[in-house]
């Protein structure tokens, strides 16, 4: 479902002085359907900068970055969005959402985004914010007020509320109690089941044994890292 | 047909821009601009005061003659419009958001009558419904009910914009020009307004062109972004990857100097 080839990255800082940083070099690999991937190297060694490229977000210098079919390294912005919308998601340290709508909505929106009756997402995603562990008051509030780690479970929800064929994670059991963990670590392994390609980032060790079935070191990919 | 269905169904953008420029004497407003938009996308254009944005968006809507270059809509030459048809459209499909409220209400008439008049426009007789929608709509833009017989001139700028925003949406236009329209708002209003417009390009497949300096704001509106500096658009892509992953000399320093997107 992912397949990269020869993938390359460098940023070029115009206000400074024109300078060119090459991050990303000859970057490899491939994530079958229901196969997790796991990527390791050292903190700057271009983890999330992969993450960041395969959904687009940075774009490619050269090679080639299949997802679902479609190489994100070439597509137009709406390829990239209908790809968004239907087959890949994301799930960020970072919730970005608009203030002041509920957390029940924030999660229902992909499915929303998708026309699943209204009914059916919100009950979808009433099911994933008790699986893991919102209480019920906080549903219609905004998680913008929430803490971190309720940020972060609110985040996660949204992320599994469509069965997404691809799933990029990075670092979903960070900030997460022992039972939250569990939670997702099992909707990991659910999504696995019924066939997704997963990509993640995981720092917790123990999680990443249990549910990566190998692991690539993006150091490899790394210009200048790599010896 | 529903909204829905026609999304579904057609693959044909809804708006097509083709070598747009516009000049004032020796200066340029907008030069060669191209782009497409489709139903259900909102594309935002961004850039400092003076490159061209909202002369664009003013040729885009018909309020300017552009000097050079093609619009068509939903398949139709709109530069080749008479003043009549185009009046139409703008009664009808599209709906033009002033970046000041006074440039797009009725200032002398009531909150509800603003709103009411948009729906007659296409052709609303029944008084008992109209003033239903037009409270709907108030309150969907977070007007007190009590303030519906009042005159606009007695509003707060922040109330005036959100009027302004009501009176162009009750008539579910397919198109939407914005002109810096959160600017004067509450961040909460603002957060208001966005969820609102989020759910009408979901739903209903509007689309929507939004100029603005907000760069939060585009983040989370526009699918796709149009940075544009001294009449020329330097750079245009995904949202995302116009913010994260600036191309343009220009566009980097317009990212870079924002405090946190």
């Amino acid at each position: 479902m992912i397949r990269i080839d020869n993938l390359s990255k460098a940023f070029v800082l115009h206000n400074q002085g024109g300078a060119v940083i090459p991050v990303m070099a000859g970057a490899t690999l491939t994530v079958h359907p229901g196969e997790c991937v796991g990527l390791t190297g050292p903190s700057g060694a271009g983890k999330s900068t992969l993450m960041r490229m395969i959904y687009g977000n940075y774009l490619a210098a050269g090679g080639s970055l299949f997802v679902g079919g479609l190489d994100v390294a070439t597509a137009s912005p709406r390829q990239i969005i209908a790809l968004r919308r239907e087959t890949l998601g994301y799930v960020s340290q970072f919730l970005r959402v608009v203030p002041r709508v509920p957390s029940l909505d924030v999660v229902a929106e992909p499915l929303l985004a998708l026309r699943t009756p209204v009914d059916e997402a919100r009950g979808r995603a009433a099911d994933l914010l008790r699986r893991l562990n919102i209480p019920e008051g906080l549903w219609s509030l905004s998680p913008t007020t929430f803490s971190g780690g309720e940020q972060q479970r609110v985040n996660i929800a949204r992320g599994f509320a469509h069965a997404y064929p691809v799933l990029l994670l990075d670092e979903p059991t960070a900030s997460l109690d022992a039972a939250n963990r569990e939670v997702v670590l099992t909707l990991i392994e659910e999504a696995k089941a019924r066939g997704a390609a997963i990509l993640g980032i995981f720092h917790d060790e123990a999680a990443r044994a249990r549910v990566c079935d190998r692991l690539v070191d993006v150091a490899r990919f790394t210009p200048g890292l790599a010896a | 047909m529903t909204a829905m269905e026609r999304i579904a169904m057609t693959d044909q953008p809804l708006l097509r821009v083709d070598g747009l420029t516009k000049r004032y004497g020796p200066r340029i407003g907008c030069l060669d601009v191209s782009f497409d938009l489709y139903p259900g996308e909102v594309l935002g254009i961004v850039g400092e005061s003076g490159s061209g944005k909202s002369t664009l968006l003013s040729c885009l809507a018909g309020h300017l003659q552009p000097d050079l270059g093609r619009v068509a809509y939903d398949g139709r030459d709109v530069l080749a419009m008479s003043e009549t048809e185009r009046r139409r459209l703008g009664r009808t499909d599209w709906a033009y958001v002033h970046q000041n409220p006074r440039d797009g209400l009725r200032m002398g008439v009531s909150a509800g009558g603003n709103v009411g008049e948009r729906l007659m426009a296409i052709g609303a007789r029944h008084y008992g419904e109209i003033r239903d929608k037009a409270q709907d709509w108030l309150a969907r833009v977070e007007i007190a009910a009590d303030r519906i017989d009042d005159r606009p001139s007695a509003f707060s700028g922040g109330m005036q914009q959100r009027l302004q925003i009501a009176r162009n949406l009750v008539t579910a236009p397919r198109l939407v020009f914005m002109d810096e329209p959160t600017g004067g708002l509450d961040v909460s209003v603002q957060a208001r307004l966005l969820d609102l417009l989020r759910g009408l390009v979901r739903d209903l497949g509007l689309s929507v062109i939004i100029v603005t300096h907000d760069l939060a704001v585009v983040r989370l509106l526009a699918h796709r972004l149009m940075v544009m500096k001294s009449g020329r658009v330097v750079e245009q892509g995904l949202t995302d990857q116009v913010l994260d992953d600036p191309q343009h000399a220009y566009s980097q320093l317009l990212v870079s100097s924002v405090l946190q997107v």
